[in-house]
């Protein structure tokens, strides 16, 4: 056990880490931030989506000792002081989840794939979303809005 | 847990989901977000044989690790019975056989042991070290395996599994077309995206429980039951839900001790299965294996239908797939004989998997009546015509509302059906064979009697039901019926469910919530709204209308592939669904159901198939790596439109569910369109590429 | 997960040091296949060595060769222009497998030493002659359809996973290798060993050694070329069967050709004998096939496997389709 300091969403936490924590972990249960959410556990769903130095990543398959010098983002980090980022709003205009529970790790990788900048036409985005599974289905919503987000970010 | 709105809405309009902002900020609070002071995390450890019994548990490893607090196992548990069944009272067991009372194993995966800890890495590491020795016997496991007791069960739910009427074995003698074909469906499973979890606390002799759960009066009962208390000092709370197609309906051991660990303990423990835990303990749709053979009059009308269903069935739990349910009712036909076997095998046990029994069924029904339209050389739309039914030939009651025939004339127009090759093998583009493909989709309407409260709250009128939102919409339904019966703009209504505190409410299962729950609200709103009181409340349910008509949803399934056949692959160009469910209180939020539906369909026919190892018993596709649930790229153009036509009937709001509807009929669809690409009939899902090469 | 120490070196020097000093040691970079397989319960290392500070994850490239450091991440090695020039069926292979997320974070040495996705090798309760000598294979008579028909032995059928190894292997990449004894270069083609009577030793890497860094030297056939990935649903899917295809042309002769497999193989397989059935040809569905018997004639089916031969040779000739068409 050792005193770590995380940094996320712009704010530093002090949280007591063991090495075999992971990201995912640490912010749920020590740092307190529950937005990020635990689908599988091993990579294989998404839904653990955070960035790290604006880079999309697995929580999941990620050491949280390994990041004590990053910045990291989570869903509670993409909006700004109670106001909706545009990717939450076009989320809700365009009805791009139903459960809820893969929302966060979709919105948080279409945030990341907005920063890289290599997804345009709708079947670059399907692909580059393919890292989050859905199973209420909400795939086709979920294209709309990040598509809208992405010509928005002129892309 | 309260919600809010802050645009003008009324039913009928496409309102913006109102949990809506909640969940896209990362909000939204479920069940495993609880994060209690000093909770407690356990973990279980799962059996490694399918059949035999323990013969001992070694934690002297796992005690080793820091922070151990205690590990159970079936030798140091409190004594427990499960409940016996009462449906009425939502008592209902996900399984027969009640893990961690007895050294007996009855399928893979079975809960052996519980390890509580300070911290899950302590559990989790502590579980992987816990040393379980077994005296195996030799499992049957494989659907196939002649040992496995065959069973006919009776009825399921109220209605019967073996019917028959007329004289089918004369009427297909003579038939002058027959179809004679067994198609197959594997086992399925849910996978929501959320794991069951539970958060349990107790304090003064009262439990308290957060649970993802689909029946949150039921888990109550079923709680209040096994620990001998009165269901007052039980709650259950269950705001958010990610996802259930019926995995979270029923009431499950590892809610029961979570809340043993907690008693025990003294303070709260949060337990999360596994995602691989989920493949053994959390339910799955039972494989089928159908045989379905039709007779028909070369003008196309039906003479005899016989659907016989095999179903594998498990040791450890009751629930069966009944595959041949909606044969007796979808199309004209005097002559209907429908049976089911169930084969007991050593395997997990199933659950209600979205529209249980209609899913596996149209799939072998509607593919059997593409092939009869191509023995007979009808269009496959018109040969439904022909056979549609305004009256059920079931139960001899008028349909209350049966609008397939034009769900289907409105679907070939939409989708341009005249520009289907009317042979298979016509039409290419560039790699590909091109195929369109149409089959029916059928659910039930069903409807509980249901309570709702409304109240005052400053500003504000706060709507009450033990009800339940699993991504359905209903927390936005309820708010926009609330709206409209008080009279008021949506922004003044916050909606509270997922509380077994609040008035009841059925499962959110069988597709009935919206139909239970909407008149309930309207009901107390008016209540409300007319006597000028601070609070009202009303219960209401079906009248004796059900005894006089048949409550059924129709719809139909367009699909057009895209067939690689040198490589196998098969891709969805675009599909339609055209849907008759009376009403349509959220086109935005229906529109969804659909597309989820039609979705969780493509997974079906193109890539779920979930495999046991016949020697174990394991599940070998215990992952979202090997168990294949559609993926963004999977999903092209979905287009979904409602023929709406209120049911009055049905109850004063008009509307008939939507949630299950949408996945029948899309896998025939599929294999329906794979043929006219291909010319090659595919029965056995799901179509993978070995089966086009 | 077991519980471990976690060490971070600041250089190449301190982490060999560091794996020689702790027993059982090992080297974490993006963590996509360690953390996996610690978490099945396959390994429990008590040290893990944190090597991403390690100065090794610049790409380079020059008209000679293109050199990848073993910690450039995949993203960035497949979204490098030169690299999509130069040696387009790698890119491909990187964009092909995992997902967008495990991309940014997987390595270009954690790729070469992915672990097989075989279900019983997962499974510590199953018998794997590849964890254990000795102990069986549950895949034999279990579930195999994802397993090879190629270097398999009576031992071990586990196909290699990696995409990016097959575009490699077809590539003539080398291995730069660091260890106690100093620098050595492996031709990946001899890297990685078939399971034989040990499917446990996978590849050549000795105790104490670490990937430094993958070189592929210019050559033909490279630049027109693309990996081709089969698989049941559209993405986020190990592959049914892959090919990586790449042809030089002569007007209408094919001068050199570059032909590897994935998904049907034990290792990431080369077909030198399907490329010699190329040269000289002038291309066309028929002469693709017969390259494509070629690759597959020594494959061994098995019962649900078996199909894959056929798909094998049917994603060979497209593969080649593809290149020869042009982009």
């Amino acid at each position: 056990m050792a005193k770590s300091e995380l940094k996320v969403n712009g704010a530093k936490y002090d949280v007591e880490l063991e090495p075999n924590v992971t990201l995912l972990d640490a912010l749920r249960e020590r740092v307190g931030l529950t937005g990020t959410k635990k689908g599988c556990d091993f990579g294989q769903c998404g839904a653990c989506t955070v960035l790290v130095n604006g880079r999309r990543i697995l929580s999941c398959m990620a050491l949280a000792m390994m990041h004590v010098k990053d910045e990291i983002t989570t869903i509670e980090g993409v909006g700004k002081n109670g106001t909706l980022h545009p990717i939450q709003t076009a989320f809700i205009e365009h009805d791009a989840f139903q459960c809820g529970y893969c929302t966060a790790g979709q919105i948080v990788s279409a945030v990341g794939l907005i920063n890289e900048g290599h997804a345009v036409t709708d079947d670059e985005i399907r692909e580059a979303m393919s890292g989050n599974l859905c199973r209420c289905g909400a795939y086709v919503n979920i294209l709309a809005a990040v598509r809208q987000e992405v010509r928005r970010a002129g892309i | 847990m309260t919600t809010t709105l802050t645009r003008g809405a009324a039913t009928g309009t496409p309102v913006d989901r109102i949990d809506g902002r909640l969940k896209v900020s990362g909000a939204a609070q479920y069940a495993a977000d609880t994060n209690l002071q000093h909770a407690a995390y356990a973990v279980f450890v799962t059996s490694t044989i399918a059949r035999g019994k323990i013969r001992a548990v070694d934690t002297a490893e796992a005690q080793q690790i820091g922070g151990i607090l205690r590990i159970y196992t079936h030798e140091n548990t409190p004594r427990l019975t499960q409940p016996p069944p009462e449906f009425e009272k939502g008592i209902v067991p996900h399984q027969i056989v009640f893990p961690l009372q007895s050294p007996d194993v009855v399928h893979y995966g079975q809960q052996v042991a519980l390890v509580v800890a300070e911290t899950f890495e302590a559990a989790r590491a502590a579980a992987a070290r816990v040393r379980v020795t077994y005296d195996a016997e030799a499992p049957v496991v494989d659907f196939d395996d002649g040992r496995a007791e065959r069973s006919k069960p009776d009825e399921f739910f109220g209605s019967p599994m073996q019917s028959s009427r007329g004289n089918v074995d004369r009427e297909l003698a003579k038939a002058p077309v027959r179809i004679d074909n067994i198609y197959t469906t594997p086992t399925q499973f849910h996978n929501p995206i959320e794991p069951h979890a539970t958060v349990a606390q107790w304090q003064d002799g009262k439990l308290r429980v957060h649970e993802p759960s689909q029946w949150v009066i039921g888990l109550r009962n079923y709680l209040a039951a096994i620990f001998k208390l009165q269901p007052d000092d039980v709650h259950v709370l269950s705001p958010f839900i990610g996802g259930g197609f019926g995995c979270k309906g029923f009431s499950f051991p590892h809610t029961v001790y979570a809340a043993v660990a907690a008693r025990d303990l003294a303070r709260p423990v949060k337990l999360v299965l596994t995602r691989a835990q989920l493949f053994a303990d959390a339910g799955n749709r039972s494989r089928t294996e159908q045989r379905l053979r039709i007779g028909a009059n070369r003008d196309g009308k039906l003479a005899a239908i016989d659907h016989a269903t095999s179903m594998a069935g498990s040791a450890a739990g009751w629930f069966v797939e009944p595959a041949g349910m909606t044969t007796g009712m979808l199309y004209a036909c005097a002559n209907v004989r429908i049976s089911h076997e169930a084969r007991k095998l050593n395997t997990p046990a199933s659950t209600a998997m979205r529209a249980p029994g209609e899913t596996p069924g149209t799939f072998a029904l509607e593919s059997a009546m593409d092939e009869l339209a191509t023995e007979l050389g009808i269009d496959p739309i018109e040969l439904r015509i022909k056979n549609d039914a305004q009256v059920d030939p079931e139960s001899n009651q008028p349909f209350s509302g049966r609008h397939l025939v034009e769900c289907l004339r409105r679907g070939a127009e939409r989708f341009g059906w005249k520009d289907r090759p009317d042979k298979p093998r016509q039409r290419r583009s560039g790699n590909d064979l091109v195929g369109y493909g149409v089959a029916t989709a059928t659910y039930p309407g069903m409807r509980a009697p249901t309570g709702a409260r409304v109240r005052i709250d400053g500003d504000k009128y706060v709507v009450e039901v033990a009800t339940h939102d699993l991504g359905t919409g209903m927390y936005t339904i309820m708010a926009q019926v609330a709206a409209d019966a008080l009279q008021v703009p949506i922004s003044r209504i916050e909606c509270r469910i997922g509380d077994s505190t609040l008035p009841q409410a059925p499962v959110a299962g069988g597709s009935m919530s919206t139909a239970s729950v909407m008149p309930a609200v309207q009901a107390a709103c008016v209540k409300l709204r007319e006597s000028g009181a601070a609070v009202a409340e009303a219960s209401v349910g079906p009248g004796d209308e059900s005894d006089r008509y048949s409550f059924h949803s129709f719809g139909a399934q367009f699909v057009e592939v895209h067939v690689d056949e040198a490589l196998g692959r098969v891709r969805i160009a675009r599909a339609l669904g055209v849907f008759d469910c009376g009403k349509v209180l959220n086109p935005k939020t229906a529109r969804s159901q659909m597309l989820g539906g039609i979705t969780m369909g493509i997974g079906m026919a193109l890539m779920e198939e979930g495999i046991y190892d016949a020697r174990t018993g394991r599940v070998v596709t215990d992952n979202l790596a090997d168990y294949r649930i559609p993926v963004h790229a999977d999903v092209g153009e979905i287009e979904v439109l409602f023929v709406e036509h209120p049911d009055y009937v049905f109850n004063p709001l008009g509307a008939r569910g939507m949630g299950e509807i949408s996945i029948t009929g899309v896998a025939a669809a599929i294999a329906n369109a794979v043929y006219n690409a291909t010319g090659k009939r595919i029965r056995d899902l799901p179509i993978t590429p070995e089966k086009l090469l | 997960m077991q519980a471990f120490e976690l060490l971070q070196p600041a250089d190449t020097h301190e982490a060999l040091e560091m794996l020689a000093r702790y027993k059982d040691a090992a080297f974490i970079a993006g963590g996509t296949t360690l953390l996996d397989i610690m978490k099945c319960g396959l390994a429990a290392p008590p040290t893990l060595i944190d090597i991403t500070a390690l100065p090794l994850a610049s790409i380079e490239a020059d008209h000679n060769r293109v050199r990848i450091g073993a910690l450039a991440r995949n993203s960035d090695i497949a979204y490098d222009a030169r690299v999509q020039k130069q040696l387009p069926m790698l890119a491909q292979a990187f964009l092909a497998g995992a997902s967008p997320q495990l991309r940014n974070m997987a390595t270009m040495g954690g790729n070469l030493l992915q672990r097989t996705r075989c279900t019983y090798f997962r499974d510590p309760a199953a018998a794997c002659n590849k964890r254990a000598g000795g102990a069986g294979c549950d895949a034999f008579e279990g579930f195999h359809r994802m397993h090879a028909l190629l270097g398999t032995s009576d031992a071990c059928i586990a196909t290699h996973a990696s995409d990016a190894a097959v575009a490699l292997v077809a590539l003539d990449a080398v291995v730069e290798i660091e260890g106690p004894a100093g620098k050595r270069r492996v031709p990946l083609e001899h890297f990685y060993r078939t399971p034989g009577e040990t499917p446990s030793i996978e590849n050549d890497l000795a105790a104490g050694e670490l990937i430094a860094a993958v070189e592929i030297p210019h050559a033909p056939a490279q630049r027109h070329s693309t990996y081709l990935k089969v698989r049941d649903r559209a993405s986020y899917e190990f592959a049914l069967t892959s090919a990586a295809a790449g042809l030089e042309f002569e007007g209408e002769i094919i001068t050199s050709a570059r032909l590897a497999l994935g998904g049907v193989a034990t290792i990431p397989w080369r077909s030198r004998d399907a490329e010699e059935a190329l040269v000289g040809k002038a291309p066309d569905e028929d002469v693709f096939r017969q390259a494509a018997e070629i690759a597959l004639s020594g494959a061994v089916p098995r019962r649900d496997n078996a199909f894959k031969v056929e798909l094998a040779k049917r994603t060979i000739v497209r593969a080649l389709q593809i290149v020869e068409r042009g982009p």
